[in-house]
């Protein structure tokens, strides 16, 4: 019988010797929670940056766009018409038709949800999954951590946009498949920042202290490390947000995003891009600045959280 | 410094190695069996169960990788299904291509980023800094597809200076050797580095610029010229070796988007083209290309820094 194994069986019986007061109290005066997540301390780090509320004001925009827009604006997302193609911005069409005939203002909203969800769920699953990979990696230690963080190098190596590449060019992607395929390829990061926080709270007072009063490791990982760390995670989390949206779009781009005619900024810039010699303008310019605007939103609002709540590893 | 480079080497050859079997066993595990690829949706069930045993791929996947590991360590790197050509070969034709247009457009970024972080540093906080870092913020939410396409908007159909596609000919000397044609590519492909690269050269000169060194050769009255340009461009570019060096797959990747949007016939538009034919033995070959790439560009950025800084030897 391991240690390991005696320690998890300690912790069956609740509390043991130690009475649950104290026990509760005197960790949380040991746990310094000083990187971890509050939406107190989030809302007091965003006072002290203008760039932060920026961004975050900017996704708020972006969200509403995106999704309450389309309860203003009402279009057809589904039938083309041919008759109305390529028409300039104009009355009933303010940023004018694309060259299918849909209507480029319910087309950004359309393309937006599809890029924010596929984004928020990529990141959600790469997270989680990199959360745990992390965590257990961390705590190992020894050989096993060696060979898990082997195994997070070598992926790393390889672009991940080819990998995702070759599965969306073989599997009509949706955007459930999509996201899982992009979080698939993208908790490798998370792993590694986890793993070494794990590394630096794994020596503090309250996790020895934990330790020594026999909490299980699955118990140490879930109620005391991935807290604590989760100050890192969250930033983590908005950086894969932006850079799920930026892969989605290059998909779209290179022609091997989301079956037609489910709308994504990337492919609908790529259709505009071919018209980019006939001055449709109103084609390129309004999405594109889209794509911008979500992404730097995203990327200010993580600087901005990255200051108090902890870093990211590149 | 041999032992650290000796077991630099072991591990990266493991990681090639991991590389290797990744994307072998994926590739297999989301394709069409060769024979119905290279014979084509028509051909018979039976020419295509022949076609496999033929060519040995109706063995288990573990004997076809550990043969195609064999054939590596012979620099084969098999056949193309669609081009019948050796991989080797074809990807031979356009690597250089590939290489002159990143090298290019990393010298430049280098060249414009460098000079301008440390600029940055100096001139902490004035109109300048903040105005570098709010484009350098914007650029970097900006898809470079996106940036290639408003160049060519400008500088090719507003002002008709350059053309919106690389040269069509099969000549890589032709190819490399149009400037006018090779501009764009390697601007779109400089500028969305500059983002990156100038931010980290501007934390990394600040760093410095606290240390007791930069102090000393204020104190001696060396001018602040010579203190820029001798003392601290030395110390603060060795972060960005290293970010260089594992920036390598972000550079790729970017390579291919850049090579798909204007046309250029480098590794990238290979790779798409491939990707469209199911051609895989290509796939593979490229992919573990930019493995290899990427192992290589961490291990000499790790020598470069240790080389220009030994004080590293000590600590380890």
């Amino acid at each position: 019988m391991t240690a390991h194994q005696v320690s998890s069986a300690e912790v069956t019986e609740p509390h043991g010797a130690v009475p649950p007061e104290a026990d509760s109290a005197e960790l949380a005066a040991l746990s310094p929670r000083r990187r971890g997540f509050s939406p107190r301390a989030v809302l007091r780090t965003l006072r002290h940056h203008p760039l932060g509320v920026a961004g975050a004001l900017l996704l708020i925009l972006v969200f509403g766009f995106c999704f309450l827009g389309p309860l203003l604006h009402r279009t057809d997302q589904t039938d083309v018409g041919l008759l109305n193609a390529a028409l300039p911005p104009g009355p009933g069409h303010p940023l004018g038709t694309d060259t299918n005939g849909f209507d480029v203002l319910g087309r950004l909203m359309a393309g937006g949800r599809v890029s924010l969800q596929i984004g928020l769920l990529a990141a959600l699953f790469a997270t989680t999954l990199g959360t745990l990979y992390g965590a257990v990696a961390g705590l190992a230690g020894g050989l096993l951590d060696g060979f898990l963080m082997r195994v997070v190098d070598t992926l790393l190596s390889v672009p991940f946009l080819f990998f995702v590449l070759i599965l969306s060019a073989r599997f009509h992607a949706n955007a459930v498949s999509l996201s899982l395929v992009i979080g698939g390829f993208s908790w490798l990061v998370s792993a590694r920042l986890v793993r070494g926080e794990v590394l630096t709270l794994r020596v503090r007072e309250y996790v020895l202290a934990a330790r020594v009063m026999g909490t299980s490791r699955r118990r140490l990982i879930l109620t005391h490390l991935i807290p604590n760390a989760l100050g890192v995670i969250i930033v983590n989390i908005t950086f894969q947000v932006a850079d799920a949206i930026l892969v989605v779009a290059s998909l779209g781009f290179l022609g091997f995003g989301l079956t037609y005619p489910t709308a994504d900024w990337g492919s609908q810039l790529a259709s505009g891009a071919t018209y980019i010699s006939a001055d449709y303008w109103w084609l390129i310019y309004p999405v594109g600045g889209c794509i911008v605007v979500t992404v730097l939103a995203l990327n200010l609002l993580a600087d901005a959280l990255r200051d108090t709540l902890g870093r990211r590893a590149d | 410094m041999t032992w650290y480079v000796l077991r630099r080497t072991a591990i990266s050859c493991v990681v090639l190695l991991g590389i290797s079997a990744a994307v072998f066993f994926l590739l297999h595990l989301v394709s069409d069996d060769p024979g119905r690829v290279v014979l084509g949706q028509r051909a018979s069930q039976d020419a295509v169960a022949d076609f496999n045993r033929e060519h040995g791929f109706d063995r288990p996947l573990v004997v076809q990788y550990v043969s195609y590991l064999g054939q590596l360590l012979h620099g084969d790197l098999g056949r193309s299904y669609k081009l019948n050509e050796n991989v080797g070969a074809l990807l031979g034709q356009n690597a250089g291509r590939s290489a002159v247009l990143s090298l290019a457009g990393l010298l430049l970024a280098l060249l414009i980023a460098v000079p301008l972080g440390i600029l940055q540093a100096v001139r902490r906080n004035r109109l300048l800094d903040r105005g570098a870092t709010a484009v350098a913020y914007v650029l970097y939410a900006t898809p470079s597809f996106l940036l290639g396409l408003i160049l060519i908007a400008v500088f090719s159909q507003f002002l008709p200076w350059f053309p919106a596609e690389a040269s069509r000919s099969h000549s890589s000397w032709v190819v490399l050797t149009d400037p006018r044609a090779m501009a764009l590519p390697v601007i779109t492909l400089a500028v969305t580095s500059v983002a990156i690269f100038s931010q980290y050269q501007r934390s990394s000169a600040l760093d410095q610029l606290g240390q007791d060194y930069i102090r000393v050769a204020r104190a001696k009255g060396l001018p602040e010229r010579l203190i820029l340009t001798r003392h601290l461009l030395r110390n603060a570019c060795l972060p960005l070796i290293t970010l260089a060096g594992t920036l390598i797959p972000t550079l790729l990747a970017g390579n291919l988007i850049v090579e798909s949007l204007f046309n250029y016939p480098g590794l990238g538009l290979l790779f798409l083209n491939s990707l469209q034919h199911e051609d895989y033995p290509v796939l593979l070959a490229y992919t573990l290309i930019g493995g290899v790439l990427t192992v290589a560009g961490n291990f000499v950025a790790d020598l470069a820094v240790f080389a220009a800084d030994r004080r590293i030897e000590l600590s380890k």
